[in-house]
């Protein structure tokens, strides 16, 4: 016999005194909590964002769609970086003002070809504003999940109001589970070290986020 | 209380260590105090606990009372999402399928994501022997990896060495397994964790095979999520060409709508945090034009003792644990007797409930550790799927004491009583008739009464164990009953 | 309304003192306390050391005895935990082992009509100010069974906050467990006894008289370690408090 067989032989001996319930899963499940915690304006969601990424610290700026590229120029240039990952379909008007190498990834780029660039900018699928949380889903603006983990510098760029949910409840009915999937929640970081966290792993030390909105609006940074 | 009540087990031996060893004291209680107060600060935030726990519950029970049908239903899903899947009866079986895959890619090292499975089966020994080095990625595995320790933790397994003794670890030890720690290395965290990605950041780009365990296997979907924070995660499961994960037949949930239970319950029960930094999902493999990730995964479903444990009706409940370590860090027993007393890689209240069920209760060890607890109900209360710890406790305790039936690698048989608590045993039973003779609990008050002044301040033999620490109380000149009777309930003046 | 206390076998045996208080307080306030003589044992440790058999016959002779009461007051947490949580799961243990509902049946009347003193006061009574008068300082430790088992939240404190003379002090670190857990406290000594330490030095820390409790297995414990530790404090019953009045002063 087979271990599978084995095992779902003894699953079902082991489950001998139990009745075998034929109703729907839906109807199973008590799912009386919450869909969202509290009721927010479109516009406190968004700040509820900015203010929880920056709680794990993230680094937060707000611009218009007309600022993005002036803003990543700077971000860029402020942390010196000579090259920067692009995903295949970043929008191109993005860069535009960057200076900086774009290092295209490609399918056989190797990790340490990886290692050697400085930033990587990406798009984001959503974000979650009760966890402070950004998703990619590997979608062209947001490529390979390893581009967003080796350089020690990732710029996020989150469209606000239209890509922000306020809860995991509501996040998790958006995404596709078929795709490969990170979700976010400020720099890496560890708590290993007598359960104090520390900011700085593995992953991005620095992870800055753009909220970048229709409308021009002041610059913010919580 | 009778002396001839101790059974004076293996838990209470490795307690002493601990709990006269000052610094590790001190340890454990600041690291779960600090985490204790974060975690309620945590919760304190969801003003729809209870709910999510009751449907964390629910989701967990649903799952185990249907494991056959999610287990193949998982099955079908990895597969098609092009992933394989391997069945695992026990820790052998697992270990040499593990092997059998990373010396087919060619490799003599792996890097690894901190799993509990694989520490509870072996791995890394299993792959050693088969001259395959593991790296563990995990901060705290590394200190345990490096300091030739054992983890005492779910979490956190070196949650037991404080940043001191961590420098020291690293400075001694980095050179001989790669990039040596920076010279001057103090003991601030971020120093320390500076070093530990400094050391890993080679072994991460090179890796051939990682190799890590999940936190949830979502049966409709086949995708598989890994919780973590500090990106050694994220490395083992993308860079990699082959990918071996290695879970427990109990991770599953039925549905991706699950995760907005767990993805919420975990990490304010763990971390204490609303999200842990990074989590990691992924469905299997992706097409070569895309490459994102491993172009090859394997599936190791495992059992070793989980399907015995689903056997019993009421230590079941043990297997809806999500490993969030919450019970550890409140319970009062853990914070002073350390994860090592526990002798398994499950310590705490949750690991006195989980190791005695997949490795049965014959060792002495295993046979202690339900008598591990005062029953406080701490755990209990923080549990975020409501798993009744002193329930199966106490369900365990009468296992080892009476014996009876239970299921080992599937298959029925009888325990006889465990050694050592015969005494405890005949004392239960008289006892027992004692206190259903009232005359008789009534004689023997009398002459507890009688002969008080005679009573010792310390008491011999294993009664030592209360009056080691403490003094017994002084027995009353009558018991109540006799004032009750002789006053009429104090109606008549008999004071 | 016929009140029957059931004392438990400690406090029958070893702590005389908080029956009679018992039965002065509810005397004083108006009820009319019988104590079925043959009482003896709820149980509880037999059940918690893994013992249930042996509970059971305890257990169904505690509802032979109560039954007919309309309510069963204990000034026990633990015990009174014991018949409100675990006799149902008697009795379902016993229905899931085949032995029918014959159990589950017998144990059923005396658990809802089962208190513990403090909710007996404040939810049956309706009385948070007993008229007692005790002036000692007073640090309250909820026991881990009355705490978490029973949830009896603030009614101890409600009690003793209505006691004139006294004055409450706030335990650090109160609802951690005093470390007794039955057997545990022979079984696991050293574990046990580290933790009844740091329970009394919080305790002291308080700079209390008196350590406050309403279960007297834990009292026995950290009494015994307080003398130990040569600490001056005392741990008192909260029945012994409730008790105490102008007239007739706790000694």
């Amino acid at each position: 016999m087979s271990s599978r067989d084995a095992i779902l032989g003894r699953v079902r001996r082991a489950l001998a005194d139990v009745r075998q319930d034929d109703t729907p899963y839906d109807e199973i499940i008590d799912r009386s909590y919450l869909r969202e915690h509290g009721h927010r304006s479109v516009e406190e969601t968004v700040d509820l964002l900015a203010e929880n990424l920056a709680d794990y610290r993230a680094l937060v700026h707000r611009c218009t769609e007309e600022e993005l590229p002036e803003v990543l120029m700077r971000l860029l240039a402020e942390r010196g970086s000579t090259s920067v990952l692009v995903p295949p379909q970043l929008p191109p008007s993005w860069l535009k003002a960057v200076d900086a190498t774009r290092v295209h990834d490609r399918a056989n780029s190797t990790p340490h070809e990886l290692d050697r660039v400085d930033s990587v900018v990406t798009g984001c699928a959503l974000a979650i504003a009760e966890t402070g949380t950004i998703v990619l889903d590997g979608s062209p603006d947001q490529g390979r999940r390893r581009i967003t983990l080796v350089p020690d510098h990732h710029i996020c760029v989150v469209r606000v109001p239209g890509q922000v949910v306020s809860s995991v409840p509501q996040g998790l009915e958006r995404l596709d589970p078929a795709r490969p999937m990170t979700w976010i929640s400020g720099p890496s970081a560890t708590s290993d070290i007598e359960l104090d966290r520390v900011e700085g792993v593995h992953g991005p030390r620095t992870l800055e986020v753009v909220l970048v909105s229709g409308q021009p609006r002041a610059e913010v940074v919580p | 209380m009778s002396g001839t009540f101790v059974g004076m087990p293996a838990f209470p031996k490795a307690a002493h260590d601990a709990v006269n060893n000052p610094t590790l004291r001190g340890n454990l209680r600041h690291a779960t105090h600090t985490i204790r107060a974060k975690r309620a600060k945590a919760v304190s935030e969801v003003s729809d606990w209870a709910a999510l726990r009751e449907a964390g519950k629910q989701i967990k029970d649903h799952t185990l009372r249907h494991l056959d049908r999610y287990l193949v239903q998982l099955e079908e899903s990895v597969t098609r999402a092009g992933g394989t899947v391997h069945w695992a009866a026990d820790a052998d079986e697992a270990n040499r399928i593990v092997t059998g895959l990373v010396k087919a890619t060619g490799e003599s090292e792996v890097v690894k994501v901190k799993s509990m499975a694989t520490q509870e089966i072996g791995l890394n020994e299993a792959l050693e022997a088969e001259g395959i080095h593991a790296y563990e990625t995990d901060l705290a595995e590394l200190i345990v990896q490096l300091g030739k320790d054992r983890p005492s933790h779910i979490l956190v397994p070196a949650i037991h060495r404080n940043r001191g003794e961590i420098r020291d670890i690293f400075a001694r030890e980095m050179s001989a397994w790669g990039r040596p720690a920076p010279d001057g290395l103090t003991d601030t965290p971020a120093e320390l964790a500076e070093a530990a990605r400094l050391h890993l950041r080679e072994k991460f780009l090179r890796a051939k095979v990682g190799i890590s365990g999940a936190n949830f296997m979502v049966a409709e979907t086949g995708t598989l999520v890994v919780v973590e924070s500090e990106g050694n995660g994220r490395m083992c499961l993308t860079l990699p060409e082959t990918l071996i994960s290695v879970v427990g037949i109990e991770k599953i949930v039925p549905t991706w709508q699950d995760l907005e239970v767990f993805l919420q319950t975990l990490p304010r029960s763990s971390t204490a945090e609303r999200m842990n930094p990074y989590t990691s999902m992924w469905t299997g493999t992706t097409d070569a034009q895309t490459a994102d990730g491993p172009r090859t995964f394997h599936l190791v479903l495992l059992d070793n003792g989980r399907t015995d444990t689903l056997a019993d009706q009421v230590g079941r409940q043990a297997l809806r644990c999500i490993r969030c370590s919450a019970c550890l860090n409140v319970c009062p027993v853990y914070e002073r007797a350390g994860g090592h007393a526990y002798g398994s890689v499950y310590p705490g209240p949750i690991g006195a409930i989980l190791s005695p069920q997949l490795r049965g209760t014959a060792s002495e060890i295993d046979a202690s550790l339900p008598y591990a607890s005062s029953l406080c109900g701490a755990c209990y209360e923080v549990c975020p799927v409501a798993i009744d710890i002193p329930e199966v406790l106490v369900h365990l305790r009468e296992r080892v004491a009476q014996g009876g039936q239970v299921t080992r690698q599937g298959t029925k048989v009888v325990l006889k009583p465990a050694k050592g608590h015969a005494a405890e045993r005949a004392a239960m039973r008289a006892a027992r008739w004692a206190l259903s003779h009232p005359g008789a609990l009534r004689t023997g008050q009398r002459l507890a009464s009688r002969t008080r002044r005679l009573h010792p301040r310390a008491l011999p033999g294993p009664g030592k164990a209360w009056t080691g620490s403490r003094d017994l109380p002084a027995v009353p000149a009558e018991p109540f009953r006799d004032w009750w009777q002789r006053t009429q309930g104090g109606k008549e003046n008999g004071k | 309304m016929r009140v029957a206390l059931f004392l438990t076998c400690v406090n029958d045996t070893l702590y005389p003192d908080t029956g009679r208080a018992v039965v002065n307080l509810l005397t004083r306030l108006g009820v009319d306390v019988d104590f079925p003589l043959a009482q003896t044992c709820c149980g509880q440790a037999h059940y918690n050391t893994g013992y249930r058999h042996e509970a059971e016959p305890l257990a169904r002779q505690f509802s032979d005895v109560f039954r007919g009461y309309e309510a069963i007051v204990t000034p026990s947490g633990s015990c009174g935990a014991m018949v409100r949580e675990l006799y149902p799961r008697m009795g379902e243990r016993a229905r899931a082992e085949g032995r029918g509902d014959t159990l589950a049946r017998t144990l059923a009347p005396v658990v809802p009509k089962t208190y513990e003193l403090t909710e007996f006061l404040v939810d049956v009574l309706g009385v948070t100010d007993v008229g007692a008068y005790y002036p000692h300082t007073v640090t309250y430790h909820p026991t881990c069974h009355g705490l978490r088992g029973l949830g009896l939240g603030d009614r101890p404190r409600r009690l003793l906050e209505a006691v004139r003379g006294l004055e409450l002090r706030e335990l650090p670190g109160a609802d951690e467990c005093c470390g007794f857990g039955g057997t545990f406290a022979v079984k696991n000594s050293d574990v046990s006894a580290a933790m009844g330490t740091d329970k009394v030095r919080n305790a002291e820390s308080t700079g209390a008289e008196v350590l406050c409790a309403a279960d007297n297995s834990c009292l026995m414990h950290l009494g015994g370690t307080m003398t130990r530790l040569r600490t001056g404090m005392r741990p008192v019953h909260i029945a012994e408090i409730l008790a105490s009045t102008e007239e007739e002063p706790l000694g």
